[in-house]
């Protein structure tokens, strides 16, 4: 058997279904046997980064592995930045890659880059396959690495030869790793110290991250039962929406730089807080040494580096979110601890005093002469799919704010955004791998009119396969993360964050034989969104909104949870430290 | 975070699979991260040369040192982090070669302190001697103190070597 076919059944006996790729020459082999069989599935892409944004949703939302497959030299470099967003926000992919055959390898041979050397930084472990004899071990060993622990991307650099090269093939189970074997059971220690600590708080939160969804829809339920079965009150951090259901009325919405005034505050003022499969991200932490600064720590994580790399914390569990919240479950119905009731009814009725705020109030005028406001789009915009099961991605900047904090999730591994890298030009693509992983669900790219034109090649992959994807894009002609920064911390100077030479969205559209469709006024928006809800194909929507709105709450950068900013009336009072403002 | 008070000096131990690219891993690993690396040396040690030991010594606040280990055993080829400084005593040992070029009074002086140290002559020359020395980092440094100031010297450090004293021993090395 050759090489490339070898990669191509190592990806079948795997169980993968589709790849998303882009040809070149140092790949040809590989597509020659890709061309020969029938078992997995190709998605030509239109630019590798989309290649691997559309493996990321994929994963994201099927819990599967994502595969990417590009050429080398500038396919591998155009690969970069999806790599580091996938290991920025722990997605597992595989992402092959074409090399110049060995012999020519470091001579500067046409189309060779160093691909091992320049993604060893941005994944979380790479190959070089010099002998075809090592191939199926790697392949096998790359889809164990990347989806066991704390998952994220792995790169296998194929140079041509050992792609044409003969070679015995093995399956799957004849593979093991000899030495990366993450621990995924807590120790019973640790869980016995945590429930005694959960069980005597007065003023307890849970912290919620990513880590959950990637941990599975179980140890969601998991998480979810913890919470119901505590009564306690419970936030969640951008990547972690959805873990448990935002009906339950424990859940304080998202926490964060742009999270609510309840949640923020809860973690400021918290006398316990368990964090689980959460990193204390700067986003979420805020001024470090003001975080949370009167709370005991308990921090549940299956990464070891995770635990004490920001904020040190008093009960760390090194484990797997669904395994050890069921150590917690278990012991927790043993012991049968009795909880603080009262305490917990003034905590309660603190948060909802918070909560009285409505931080998230926005005013939407309804005459013809109003303009649409951001939130109020994507508010109907949940209201009118809520009952869809719908997939929803993001791009990066406002609209993904108020994406997070107006789109409610009952599910994980329905919200796909990038989180960690911030990556504009995501959504777009993620969606397409969304899609292409639920061809008959609902997916929608909530963008902004600046993140939509980085990825917008992608338009052609989505027209090529047909592909329902709606483009719902929140136009305010500006960077407006960009702008709403210059406003307020550099002196309203509007430095190149106006979204000049935009094209017409709904031509552009029809261009590529999809529909598009326009809002400007807020009693067109129910009826736009109702109608790319009926059309069966793609549909881009220029929803034209206002271009002054900001994104509040605010924790501006440097400054702490119970210094956060609510907007509207409040932002004059407000100024802003020189150290906050070298923050990003 | 970084509080200068509280900067520790580590000596680690780190076993891994030998293959190539994986010093690059580690040494990325620190420079990516900002950590420091006072000296690091790298050899296989096992019989089949499957395993090599990298011994580092880096510093840093305690919170630091324990990131620096978790981040390594975070990589795939690394089999074992063992940080010496932590887990009892152990004994550190560098090699040094120092050229010394002088002449009159000043050769003879040098000559003496080396045989004070016990460093040995490896090779001599009419206006010059290179001294080989191994030890402790502390008695190389005071070595090398003294041999600047009586003439021009020329320096070539291995790093430190690190073991664990007593019984224990590390599994594959």
């Amino acid at each position: 058997m050759s090489g490339a076919e070898m990669v191509i059944k190592a990806l079948a006996d795997q169980g993968v279904e589709v790849i998303f790729g882009y040809p070149g020459g140092a790949v040809l082999p590989l597509y020659d046997a890709i061309f020969k069989q029938n078992s997995v599935r190709h998605i030509l892409v239109r630019h590798e980064q989309g290649a691997v944004h559309m493996a990321e949703g994929y994963a994201r939302s099927t819990g599967k592995v994502g595969v990417v497959l590009v050429t080398s030299g500038p396919g591998a470099t155009n690969a970069v930045t999806g790599l580091t967003d996938a290991l920025m926000d722990s997605v597992p992919l595989i992402c092959l890659t074409g090399q110049v055959p060995t012999h020519l390898i470091g001579n500067d041979a046409f189309q060779e880059a160093d691909t091992t050397g320049i993604t060893r930084p941005c994944t979380k472990h790479n190959y070089l396959v010099k002998d075809v004899d090592d191939l199926s071990a790697v392949m096998h060993e790359a889809f164990y690495v990347a989806a066991s622990g704390r998952p994220g991307p792995v790169v296998i650099d194929l140079p041509k030869d050992v792609q044409f090269a003969e070679g015995e093939y093995f399956g799957p189970d004849e593979v093991t790793h000899r030495h990366y074997l993450p621990q995924t059971i807590g120790d019973p220690a640790r869980i016995a110290e945590a429930v005694d600590l959960i069980a005597g708080a007065k003023k307890p939160i849970f912290y919620i991250g990513g880590g959950c969804v990637n941990a599975g829809p179980e140890a969601c339920k998991a998480v979810s039962e913890l919470v119901r079965m505590t009564g306690y009150p419970a936030t969640t951090t951008l990547m972690g929406l959805g873990t448990i259901p935002s009906s339950l009325p424990q859940w304080l919405g998202m926490l964060g730089m742009h999270g609510t005034y309840e949640a923020n505050l809860a973690m400021h003022g918290c006398d316990v807080m368990v964090a689980i499969g959460a990193r204390f991200d700067d986003r979420v932490t805020g001024r470090i040494d003001a975080f949370s600064p009167d709370s005991k720590k308990i921090h549940i994580d299956i990464d070891p580096s995770s635990i004490n790399k920001n904020v040190a914390v008093d009960v760390p569990i090194v484990g797997d979110v669904g395994e050890v919240v069921g150590q917690i479950l278990d012991s927790w119905k043993n012991k049968d601890p009795k909880i603080d009731s009262k305490a917990l009814e003034g905590w309660w009725k603190q948060i909802e005093e918070w909560r009285a705020v409505d931080c998230l109030r926005y005013e939407q005028g309804q005459a013809a002469t109003d303009t649409i406001k951001p939130q109020y789009a994507i508010e109907r915009l949940y209201e009118l799919t809520k009952d869809r099961d719908a997939f929803i991605t993001t791009e990066v900047g406002q609209h993904q704010m108020w994406a997070a904090q107006f789109y409610k999730f009952e599910k994980p591994n329905h919200w796909m955004t990038s989180g960690g890298l911030g990556t504009m030009g995501y959504g777009l693509p993620a969606a397409v791998g969304v899609q292409v992983g639920h061809p008959d669900a609902l997916v929608v790219d909530i963008a902004g009119e600046g993140s939509t034109m980085m990825n917008i090649q992608e338009l052609g992959t989505i027209a090529q396969y047909n592909l329902p994807v709606k483009i719902f894009i929140i136009n305010n002609e500006w960077l407006g993360m960009v702008r709403q920064w210059q406003e307020l911390l550099h002196g309203a100077r509007y430095a190149e964050s106006y979204s000049a030479g935009l094209p017409d969205f709904i031509k552009l559209a029809e261009s590529y034989g999809m529909r598009g469709l326009r809002a400007t006024q807020p009693d067109q928006v129910d009826d736009v969104i109702k109608q790319m809800l009926e059309i069966d194909g793609p549909v881009i929507v220029d929803m034209v909104v206002s271009k002054e709105e900001n994104c509040f709450p605010m924790i501006p950068g440097g400054a702490a949870h119970n210094e956060i900013m609510l907007g509207l009336n409040d932002r004059e009072e407000q100024t802003q430290s020189e150290d906050g403002m070298v923050l990003v | 975070m970084t509080n200068k008070s509280n900067i520790e000096r580590h000596v680690m131990a780190v076993l891994v699979d030998n293959e190539p690219g994986v010093l690059a891993r580690v040494v990325g690993l620190f420079s990516g991260r900002g950590y420091n690396i006072e000296s690091l040396t790298v050899a296989t040690v096992s019989e089949d040369e499957s395993v090599s030991r990298i011994n580092l010594v880096t510093s840093g606040t305690p919170m630091i040192i324990e990131q620096i280990k978790a981040q390594l055993e975070r990589l795939v080829p690394i089999r074992e982090v063992h940080d010496l400084t932590e887990e009892g005593p152990h004994v550190e040992h560098e090699l040094t070669l120092v050229k010394i070029t002088n002449a009159g009074a000043e050769r003879r002086e040098a000559l003496r302190i080396a045989d004070i140290f016990r460093a040995r002559v490896v090779d001599t020359a009419v206006d010059s001697f290179v001294f080989s020395l191994t030890g402790s980092p502390v008695k190389i440094e005071s070595f090398l103190e003294l041999m600047r100031n009586l003439g021009d010297v020329e320096i070539a450090r291995s790093g430190v070597v690190a073991i664990m004293r007593g019984e224990k021993r590390k599994r594959d090395a």
